[in-house]
C-alpha cells in the first residue's frame, strides 16, 4: 500500500513547479499551463484524500469533477481572452501588459 | 387535474414572455403563440366549466383547488393558489372564449398596424391578467393580478400613443388624446385601488387570512359583522361594512362608477378590440366579480344597520341612469358604448345592492357578450369607414362637398345607410343592440335585466326599481339611435358611401357572439315564466343558487308578476320607438334633433354633466395648487429663505474664522498632509508596477512567511 | 512493492515533465510535456481506484484543454519567433520563493502531520454510485456546472469573435 503522504508531497511539488510556471513565464499560454498544473495538483490531493479516507462517499470525486470543469471553463475563456489581447495588443506578453501601473 | 388550474393563466404569459423575447420580429408567430395559448385556455376553461355545471353540488362539496405556500410572514405562512367553485366555472364559461374570439378579430382589425407583435404581446398578458384574477383562491393573489390588468389596460389604451405621425394618418391630436387617456384610466384606477389595498390590509389585519374561503368563512364574518369600529359623524360601524365599503371603491375605480367613472369613455381611444375586451366584457366586469366573491362581507351586516348594501345600490343604481343619459348625447359610436357599459354595469352594482346575488352574476355573463358583439360590431363599422374614406379620397369620389365636420371614422353624424354596405355587421349589431335595449323575449340582455328588475320588485326597492326602470327606457333610446344613425337613413359622407363589409376574421366573431348574445339568455328564464319557465325551469339561477346558499344568502325562485315584466317589456319597446320617432323616421342633419328639443339638459349630457370639468377645477386644480404651494414654500416663503440664511450667516462666520485659523493653522496642517502622502506616494508607487506577476511573487512570499510561521 | 514502483516511476515521469512545462524555452513543447504531465495524474488516479476521474482526465485534459493550448499556441505563433527570454526579471525570485514553498509543504506533508487513514476498500459500484449522485444530492452543483460552462463557452465565443468594423 502507497502511503497517502506519498501522494500529498507529489501533489505539492507538482503545484509548486505549476506556481512557479505561472510567476516566470512571460506568455500568457506559458502561465494558463501552469494554472492547469496546479489545478491538478489540487485534484490530484482530493482524489487522494477521498480514496485514504470515505471511499464509499462520493463527494470527494464530485469535487474533483466540478474543479476538471472550471479548469475547462477557465481555459476556454482564458485563452478567449489572450487571443482578444493579441489581437488587441498585438503580443501575449504579460510583463508589456501593465496598465495597472501606479 | 387540479394541476391544470395553473396553466390557465400560465399559458397565455408564456406566451408574452415568448413574443417579448423571441418572436416579436415576425407577426404571425407572435399572433399564433397568442391565440394559441387562449384557444388551449379556453378549451381547458370549458372542460372545468362544463364539470361544474353537469356536477353543481360535488363541484361545490370539493372545488378544484390548487394550493401553494407562498411567504412566510411573521409567525404564519401564506398561502396562495387557484380554485374553481361554480362562480369561477360561469366566468370561466365566459372570458377565455372572449378572449380567444377578440384575439381572431383582432387580426383583422389590427392587421397594418407596424406595432402588431407588441399588441398581441399585451393582448396574452391581459388574458393572464383576467384569468388568474378569477381563479385566484384568495385577495391578494387576486390583487396581483387586478393590478396587471390595469397596467394592461393602461399600455393597451395608450397604445397609439407612442407611433410617430408619419406611420399612419392618425393625427397629432389623437396621439395626444390617447397619452392623456391613458394617464387618466391608470390614475383614476389608482384612487380605488389604493383605498382597496387598505381594505385588503385590514382584512388580513382582522381575520388573518385573505383566502376567500377562511376570511369569509361563517365564524370570521359574525366576529367582523358583531364588533365595530366608532367613525366620526357615522357612529358605531362593524369591521364588516368597513371593509366592505373600502373593497368596493376599488370596484368602483374598475368597474367606473361614479365618481371614478371618467376614466372609460376616454380609455376608447384604445384599439377596438381591447375597448370590446377589456373595456367591456372582463376587466371592467371584474369589479362586479370581486364584490360577488366578497359577497358575504356586505351581505352579513343586516339592512338598516349601517350595512353596506344601501351604498352599494345607490352608487349601481344612480350610476346606471347617470351614464344612460351621457350616452344618449355622444356622437362617438364607441364612446355611446362606453357609457352604457358605465350604465350596465350600475345595473349590475344596483341588483347587488338589492341582494339579488344570482341577477347580477347573470347580467354579468350576459352583457359580457353582448357589449363585446357591439363594440367589435362598432370596430367593424369604423375599420369599414377608415377603409371608405381612403377609397373616397384614391378616386376623387369627394362629390360630397359639403360635408362640414371634419373626418373622424367614429363619428356616427358622418355614417348612416351602412346597412346595405355591410349586411353581416349590421345584423349582428341589431341583434346585439337590441339584447342592450331588452328586447322581450328573444334577446339575452332581456331575461337578465327582467331578472334584476323583477327582484328589486320583489324585495321591495321601489327606488332602486323605478330608477333602473327609467334607465333602462334611456338605454333602449340610446340604442336604437345609435342603430338608426349608423345603418340606417341615407350616408352623411363618402366615407360611408364607400364604406365595405370587413374580412372574415372579423365578422366571423361577430357571428358567433350575435348568437350568444340572443340565446345566452335563455339559460336563465325563470321557472315561474308562463310558458317558456316550464322548459327551462331557471336553470342558471338554480345553478348559481347552490353557490350562493353556501354563502349563506337564501336564493328562492321569485313568483311570477306581470308587473314589473310589463314595465321593463313596455320600456324597452318605449324606447325604441322613441328612437325612431326621433332618428328614424325622417332624415336627418349634422345636428341632433333632440338638441333643439331638449336644449340646456342636452347639452348637459353631451357635456357629461361637466364632471370632467369639474375635477379639472377641484381634485386636479387642488393637487396643482397643493404643489405650487409646496413648491412656494419650499423655494420662496420659508425652507429656501431659513437655509439662505443659514448660509449667510455661515459665509459671514466662515471669513472672520478663516483669517485667523484657517490661514494660519489648518492651511498649514494640511499642506504638511498633503506633502507627506505625496512623499509616501511615490515611494509606494514604485511597487506599483502593474505586472500581475510581481504581485502574485509577493502572495508566493507572504504564503511561504505565513506557513513557517505557523509552523513555529 | 510492484504498485510502489509504479507509483516511484509515474512521480518521476508527472513532475519531470511539470519542468519541462514550466522551463522549456519552445512552448510547443511545453505543450506536449503538459499532456505527458496530465497523463501521469491520470495514472494516478488509476493507481487511487478513480477510474472514471482518470478517464475524465484523459478526455478533458488531454482531450479538450490541451488542444485548445496547442490551437491558442499556433494562433498567435507569430509573435513567439523573436529572440526574447521565455522568463521575466522576476524568474530567479520566483525560483528561490516556489523551493521555498515547496520545501515547507513537504515539510508539513511529509514529517509534520500525522494523516488519519481508513482503512476501507472502494465499493464495486463506485461509478453508478457517482453517477446517481450526480443527479440526485449533487444535482445542484451539477447543474451549476453545466450552467457555468455554457456561460463560459458563449463568453469566450464573444470576447475571441472578430469585431466587425
Amino acid at each position: 500500500m502507497i502511503p497517502l503522504s506519498w501522494y500529498l508531497a507529489v501533489a505539492a511539488i507538482l503545484f509548486v513547479i505549476g506556481f512557479y510556471g505561472v510567476l516566470s513565464r512571460r506568455n500568457a499560454i506559458a502561465i494558463l499551463m501552469g494554472i492547469e498544473l496546479m489545478l491538478n495538483a489540487v485534484n490530484l490531493n482530493l482524489v487522494a484524500f477521498w480514496r485514504y479516507t470515505q471511499p464509499d462517499q462520493v463527494a470527494g470525486q464530485v469535487f474533483a469533477i466540478i474543479v476538471i470543469t472550471v479548469a475547462a471553463a477557465e481555459a476556454a475563456v482564458g485563452l478567449a481572452l489572450f487571443i482578444a489581447l493579441y489581437r488587441l495588443r498585438g503580443t501575449v506578453h504579460i510583463d508589456e501588459i501593465d496598465l495597472l501601473r501606479g | 387535474m387540479n394541476g391544470v388550474l395553473f396553466l390557465i393563466p400560465a399559458l397565455p404569459f408564456l406566451a408574452f414572455v415568448f413574443i417579448v423575447l423571441f418572436t416579436h420580429q415576425n407577426r404571425r408567430v407572435s399572433a399564433g403563440l397568442t391565440i394559441g395559448a387562449t384557444a388551449i385556455a379556453w378549451l381547458l376553461g370549458w372542460y372545468i366549466a362544463f364539470q361544474a355545471f353537469l356536477n353543481p353540488d360535488e363541484v361545490m362539496e370539493a372545488p378544484f383547488r390548487l394550493t401553494l405556500p407562498w411567504f412566510a410572514g411573521g409567525y404564519t405562512v401564506f398561502y396562495t393558489g387557484f380554485q374553481v367553485d361554480l362562480l369561477t366555472a360561469v366566468m370561466l364559461f365566459m372570458v377565455p372564449f372572449l378572449c380567444f374570439l377578440i384575439f381572431v378579430y383582432s387580426l383583422g382589425y389590427m392587421e397594418k398596424d407596424p406595432r402588431f407583435s407588441r399588441f398581441f404581446a399585451y393582448l396574452a398578458l391581459f388574458a393572464t391578467g383576467m384569468l388568474g384574477f378569477i381563479l385566484a383562491d384568495n385577495l391578494l393573489l387576486a390583487f396581483v393580478f387586478w393590478e396587471l390588468m390595469g397596467v394592461c389596460s393602461y399600455l393597451l389604451i395608450g397604445f397609439w400613443a407612442f407611433r410617430r405621425p408619419e406611420e399612419t394618418h392618425i393625427d397629432t391630436a389623437q396621439v395626444q388624446r390617447a397619452r392623456a387617456a391613458s394617464l387618466k384610466a391608470f390614475l383614476t384606477t389608482r384612487v380605488g385601488d389604493t383605498i382597496m389595498l387598505v381594505g385588503i390590509l385590514l382584512l388580513y389585519a382582522l381575520t388573518g387570512s385573505l383566502r376567500w374561503d377562511e376570511a369569509l368563512s361563517p365564524t370570521s364574518l359574525k366576529a367582523l359583522a358583531e364588533q365595530s369600529t366608532y367613525i366620526p359623524f357615522l357612529g358605531e360601524v362593524p369591521w364588516a361594512t368597513v371593509l366592505a365599503v373600502l373593497i368596493f371603491w376599488g370596484a368602483i375605480g374598475k368597474s367606473a362608477q361614479f365618481p371614478l367613472h371618467v376614466w372609460l369613455p376616454d380609455a376608447m381611444e384604445g384599439p377596438t378590440p381591447v375597448s370590446a375586451l377589456i373595456h367591456a366584457a372582463t376587466m371592467v366586469s371584474a369589479g362586479v366579480y370581486l364584490i360577488l366573491r366578497t359577497f358575504p362581507l356586505f351581505y352579513v351586516v343586516e339592512e338598516g344597520a349601517n350595512g353596506a348594501m344601501g351604498f352599494v345600490a345607490f352608487i349601481g343604481a344612480f350610476t346606471a341612469l347617470f351614464a344612460a343619459t351621457m350616452g344618449v348625447a355622444q356622437f362617438d359610436i364607441k364612446r355611446v358604448l362606453a357609457y352604457s357599459t358605465i350604465s350596465q354595469l350600475g345595473y349590475m352594482f344596483a341588483a347587488l345592492g338589492i341582494g339579488a346575488y344570482v341577477a347580477a352574476a347573470f347580467h354579468l355573463l350576459m352583457h359580457a357578450f353582448f357589449k363585446a358583439l357591439l363594440f367589435l360590431g362598432a370596430g367593424s363599422v369604423i375599420h369599414a369607414m377608415e377603409h371608405g374614406h381612403e377609397h373616397a379620397h384614391e378616386h376623387g369620389h369627394g362629390h360630397r362637398t359639403e360635408e362640414s365636420l371634419p373626418f373622424n371614422p367614429n363619428d356616427m353624424r358622418l355614417m348612416g345607410g351602412l346597412f346595405r354596405r355591410m349586411p353581416r355587421t349590421a345584423w349582428t349589431f341589431v341583434a346585439g343592440g337590441l339584447s342592450l335595449a331588452g328586447f322581450p323575449l328573444i334577446t339575452a340582455g332581456f331575461w337578465s335585466k327582467d331578472e334584476i328588475l323583477a327582484e328589486a320588485w320583489y324585495t321591495g326597492h321601489s327606488v332602486v326599481f323605478w330608477t333602473l326602470a327609467i334607465a333602462a327606457f334611456v338605454t333602449a333610446f340610446y340604442t336604437g339611435r345609435q342603430i338608426f344613425l349608423v345603418f340606417f337613413g341615407e350616408p352623411r359622407s363618402a366615407a360611408a358611401q364607400h364604406a365595405t363589409e370587413s374580412p372574415t376574421t372579423m365578422t366571423l366573431p361577430l357571428v358567433i357572439l350575435a348568437f350568444f348574445a340572443v340565446a345566452a339568455g335563455w339559460v336563465g328564464i325563470p321557472e315561474a315564466f308562463p310558458g317558456l319557465g316550464a322548459v327551462v325551469r331557471g336553470w342558471f339561477q338554480r345553478f348559481l343558487g347552490v353557490q350562493a346558499e353556501a354563502l349563506g344568502l337564501h336564493v328562492e325562485a321569485l313568483p311570477f308578476e306581470p308587473a314589473p315584466v310589463l314595465i321593463s317589456v313596455a320600456m324597452a319597446l318605449g324606447g325604441l320607438g322613441a328612437s325612431w320617432l326621433v332618428y328614424g323616421r325622417r332624415p336627418i342633419g349634422v345636428t341632433d334633433p333632440l338638441q333643439g328639443a331638449l336644449g340646456g339638459l342636452w347639452m348637459a349630457w353631451h357635456r357629461k354633466y361637466w364632471v370632467d370639468e369639474l375635477y379639472q377645477a377641484t381634485v386636479v386644480a387642488f393637487a396643482r395648487w397643493l404643489s405650487q404651494v409646496a413648491y412656494r414654500f419650499d423655494d420662496a416663503w420659508v425652507i429656501d429663505p431659513l437655509v439662505d440664511g443659514v448660509g449667510r450667516f455661515g459665509r459671514w462666520l466662515g471669513a472672520r474664522v478663516r483669517r485667523f485659523i484657517d490661514e494660519q493653522i489648518i492651511d498649514r496642517a494640511v499642506n504638511g498632509t498633503a506633502w507627506l502622502s505625496n512623499l509616501v506616494g511615490e515611494w509606494f508607487r514604485q511597487i506599483q508596477t502593474g505586472q500581475v506577476q510581481n504581485y502574485l511573487l509577493a502572495v508566493l512570499a507572504a504564503v511561504t512567511v505565513l506557513l513557517v510561521l505557523g509552523l513555529f | 512493492m510492484v504498485l510502489q514502483a509504479v507509483f516511484l516511476i509515474t512521480a518521476l515521469l508527472t513532475l519531470g515533465s511539470a519542468l519541462m512545462v514550466v522551463l522549456h524555452r519552445n512552448l510547443f513543447i511545453s505543450a506536449l510535456f503538459l499532456i505527458a504531465s496530465f497523463f501521469g495524474v491520470a495514472v494516478f488516479y488509476v493507481l487511487l481506484e478513480a477510474e472514471f476521474l482518470a478517464v475524465a482526465q484523459v478526455l478533458i485534459y488531454i482531450g479538450a484543454i490541451a488542444t485548445l493550448i496547442v490551437f491558442a499556441i499556433m494562433l498567435s505563433r507569430g509573435m513567439m519567433t523573436g529572440r526574447t527570454s521565455p522568463r521575466n526579471a522576476q524568474a530567479l525570485w520566483a525560483a528561490g520563493g516556489s523551493l521555498a514553498l515547496g520545501a515547507a509543504l513537504l515539510y508539513v506533508v511529509v514529517f509534520r502531520v500525522q494523516w488519519p487513514v481508513a482503512e476501507k476498500a472502494v465499493p464495486a459500484d463506485m461509478i453508478q454510485r457517482l453517477g446517481t449522485g450526480l443527479v440526485t444530492d449533487y444535482v445542484v452543483p451539477f447543474e451549476l456546472a453545466s450552467l457555468l460552462l455554457m456561460a463560459a463557452l458563449i463568453g469566450a465565443v464573444m470576447i475571441a469573435r472578430e469585431k466587425e468594423v
